[in-house]
């Protein structure tokens, strides 16, 4: 069996090629009952909202108050989580339907939908983990892998995180509006400072209805009103950062650099996916909590089906996975979250200089479907002219397809031999030290915002 | 006055609702109120023949009255997927309670027509532009009238029809209608009474299949167009209407224009630019099997031949336009684009698909023959 750090690029070819078989089967089999289901989410997600907001009107009473607000936090969570972030990834696009459409959708979240798109579909999406290019690697203020340069700063990490945790909304946000790429000269002053404004009118709505209008409707009930709102916020906010931490960074989920990612075929960016992701086990509510980002593994793999999919895929991403060779990282909420917290600890301190989760993927021989522009030399996103040679990506993959070889089962004796590298200079890379050096930038700016 | 405040209230409503609008909560409960969108309820289903039924639509709030011969945009919920159709409304109007009326055809394998006419169940709720089209009746109805059509073609007439029957004052129509037999003519009894009733009416049914009770073509297929004229000789002079296969009206059209007539003749095709039948056949067979095509970018007014490897969006990056990118791998769709005409094909799965106003991801999709895309 081979090891999944082993994997020839033949071997990486039919991985991909099964995974796009698992993608178009899914794709082929939409159809009416998964329509109701998105559509009976939003109506009971709308519904159990107007049922929270109409109990908080009475919450002077203490039942009506736990109750007005527990519900209030499952709807918000349920709007980011099950409807927005995967509304957002285009996942029911497929409907036409323009009131649950990627293009339409805007969430009850601080961060406006246009800015989170583009810092979590796109950067975070096509660059899963990859240091320097995937800025959801500790948001910018945490140090989640050792191929981050330590810093004094992190010592204060645990603290940061928590903070980060209590004010997710707000963290997120901030950070979406990508203000360091603007301290780094990777971005326009000018485009920060409208994406800036975008943010605050955005924030400042959702402010104004939980903390302002809201009470002031509820008139005597102004104070349980605003802190049930708060409460709920807060919830959400936890929540959030719990699940989305521990999509990533449990112990078993894998960084990258951006040397690593360089001319990586479509295999190879899914093999980055299924080592830099982790799954969550549980029970259904459990997995419509978390968006079904419990099943973040499938959900990276094929970030545009639709979530009530996942689960049943998951058994086959996972045959798939030890067919391969390929670690499948699982496990229950508190040992993920244990882990995340574990690792946020310790990377406070420096080091460890050698056990680098950091497990680089050296492919040799040919990539027959190179996929040259997804990491190296793409601009910043938009609307940029491309290099001519980024255009070099769909035809080879075209020809790729079309080349019958492929279709080969993978055969054993094209496995060749594989170099590590060593973890030490994984560390050294020129992109890690920009990552820190953008993470320290970054931890400025948000002390000063708070 | 009243609007202002109506819209000082909905605003601060939305104070409240957002980041959602007050009519997404609408909607849940009672989409005909909606302001956003202008909703239909399906309020009866009722068959004309063995393949066409009639469609009783409730419209919400929003719609406007039709003038007889328009037709309407309508989307409805095939498996899940909102499809977008034009129908010519049928019923006359002014009616006393509201609703209006489309008369669908099956086609054979066409998924939503086939829906429409078997599949539905009163209470559907679709989506509906508001009536559109200029094959209408002008307000001054002419003294002389031939109305000419064919199948399913006589949808926008009937609605003609029965504003003239409904004004009470019939001028002088002759209605020819081509039909595969007398069970097939859609309104065939309504039409036949309206002769009886109106002596200024004067229907002419010719059936193309052979067999068939009443009079036939002879030929056992469709007569020519000035066999069908026969029964109205003095057609060059009346205001004409006609409706029905491209064929037919292509016809009619150039011995209009002959005739030096062509100022009196209106015509309706049922244009069905995107749907089941596919892109433009003139480019069609070859380029169907390999892909490509011309790519219309609509919004920068810019033209690229692709062949079937090339992205739309490297296309469009070629010729100039400046593309919105992310990925360019399949996944953030920061690039979609509107799709204006034709279809395309995903270079991940290799599927064809796309219908005008989808959205498609321009870095993993092929042109499937000649694509107009709003960039």
């Amino acid at each position: 069996m081979p090891d999944g750090h082993q994997l020839t690029a033949a071997d990486l070819d039919e991985l991909a090629r099964e995974l796009d078989q698992l993608r178009a089967w899914v794709v082929g089999s939409l159809g009416e009952s998964d329509a109701r289901y998105i559509r009976r989410v939003v109506g009971a997600q709308r519904l159990l909202e107007v049922a929270a907001r109409a109990t908080m009107f009475v919450s002077f009473l203490p039942p009506a108050w736990i109750a007005g607000t527990l519900m209030l936090a499952t709807a918000k969570i349920l709007e980011n989580m099950e409807l927005g972030h995967n509304v957002m990834h285009g996942q029911w696009d497929w409907m036409g339907d323009p009131r649950i459409h990627s293009s339409t959708w805007e969430w009850d979240f601080a961060s406006p939908s246009a800015q989170w798109r583009n810092a979590h579909n796109y950067r975070h999406h096509t660059y899963t983990n990859v240091l320097g290019k995937d800025r959801d690697i500790g948001f910018g203020i945490l140090r989640m892998t050792p191929g981050q340069r330590w810093h004094p700063a992190y010592l204060g990490q645990p603290l940061y995180n928590l903070v980060l945790a209590v004010t997710f909304e707000w963290g997120v946000a901030f950070f979406d509006t990508e203000i360091d790429r603007a301290v780094s000269g990777d971005k326009s002053w000018r485009e920060a400072r409208a994406d800036v404004r975008a943010m605050l009118r955005k924030a400042g709505r959702q402010g104004l209805k939980d903390y302002l209008l809201f009470p002031a409707l509820a008139g005597p009930a102004f104070l349980p009103v605003f802190l049930g709102n708060l409460t709920a916020n807060l919830i959400r906010n936890i929540w959030a950062h719990t699940v989305i931490f521990c999509g990533h960074f449990p112990e078993g989920a894998e960084t990258f650099t951006e040397e690593q990612t360089a001319d990586e075929s479509r295999g190879a960016w899914y093999l980055r996916q299924l080592r830099g992701s982790a799954n969550i086990d549980g029970s259904p509510l459990l997995h419509i909590m978390t968006g079904n980002l419990s099943h973040q593994i499938e959900h990276h793999l094929f970030p545009d089906i639709p979530s009530n999919r996942y689960g049943q895929i998951a058994p086959q991403v996972r045959a798939l996975c030890e067919r391969f060779g390929i670690p499948y990282t699982s496990g229950s909420l508190l040992r993920q979250a244990a882990d995340h917290w574990a690792r946020s600890l310790r990377l406070a301190l420096p080091g460890p200089a050698t056990a680098s989760p950091t497990a680089p993927v050296e492919v040799t021989g040919p990539a027959s479907s190179t996929m040259a522009a997804a990491v190296t030399g793409v601009p910043a996103q938009g609307r940029v002219p491309r290099p001519k040679g980024a255009t070099e990506l769909s035809r080879v993959r075209a020809a790729a397809r079309r080349d019958p070889q492929r279709r080969r089962p993978h055969a054993a004796e094209s496995r060749l031999g594989l170099r590590r590298r060593g973890p030490a200079a994984a560390a050294q890379h020129e992109g890690s030290r920009r990552q820190a050096g953008r993470g320290l930038q970054s931890l400025l700016w948000w002390l000063a915002a708070h | 006055m009243r609007a202002a405040s109506r819209r000082l209230a909905s605003g601060a409503a939305s104070l409240l609702t957002t980041p959602l609008r007050i009519d997404d909560f609408v909607e849940l409960v009672a989409p005909l109120r909606s302001r956003r969108q202008i909703w239909g309820r399906v309020d009866a289903v009722r068959p004309e023949t063995a393949d066409v039924a009639t469609l009783t639509i409730r419209p919400g709030r929003g719609w406007q009255e039709h003038r007889a011969g328009q037709y309407v945009g309508t989307a409805v919920r095939v498996a899940g997927v909102w499809r977008h159709r034009p129908f010519s409304v049928s019923s006359a109007p002014g009616r006393a309670d509201g609703c209006f009326e489309i008369t669908v055809k099956a086609a054979a394998g066409g998924r939503v027509s086939r829906q429409l006419v078997y599949g539905l169940l009163p209470g559907t709720l679709m989506r509906l532009d508001p009536p559109a089209g200029d094959f209408v009746l002008p307000q001054d109805v002419p003294d002389r009238v031939l109305f000419l059509t064919a199948g399913s073609g006589i949808t926008p007439v009937m609605s003609m029809l029965r504003h003239l029957a409904s004004r009470g004052a019939m001028p002088d129509v002759t209605f020819l209608h081509l039909a595969r037999s007398r069970a097939d003519v859609i309104f065939g009894r309504e039409l036949r009474r309206l002769a009886g009733r109106f002596p200024r009416l004067r229907l002419h049914e010719r059936y193309t299949r052979a067999g068939c009770d009443g009079p036939r073509t002879g030929r056992g297929q469709r007569p020519t167009l000035p066999e069908l004229l026969a029964d109205c000789p003095d057609w060059s002079d009346r205001s004409t209407w006609a409706c029905g296969p491209p064929g037919l009206l292509e016809e009619a059209e150039k011995l209009w224009r002959d005739a030096g007539a062509a100022d009196r003749l209106s015509v309706e095709r049922f244009s069905l630019a995107g749907c089941a039948t596919g892109a433009g056949s003139s480019t069609g067979s070859d380029a169907a099997t390999e892909g490509g095509g011309t790519v219309h970018f609509t919004r920068t007014g810019r033209r690229a031949v692709t062949d079937g490897a090339t992205p739309l969006l490297v296309a469009g990056e070629r010729a100039g336009v400046t593309m919105p990118s992310g990925c360019r791998m399949g996944i953030c769709r920061t690039c979609v684009g509107r799709l204006g005409a034709g279809r395309v094909r995903d270079l991940r799965t290799g599927a064809e698909h796309g219908e005008a106003g989808d959205l498609v991801q321009t870095c993993v999709s092929v042109a499937a023959g000649d694509v107009d895309i709003d960039l």
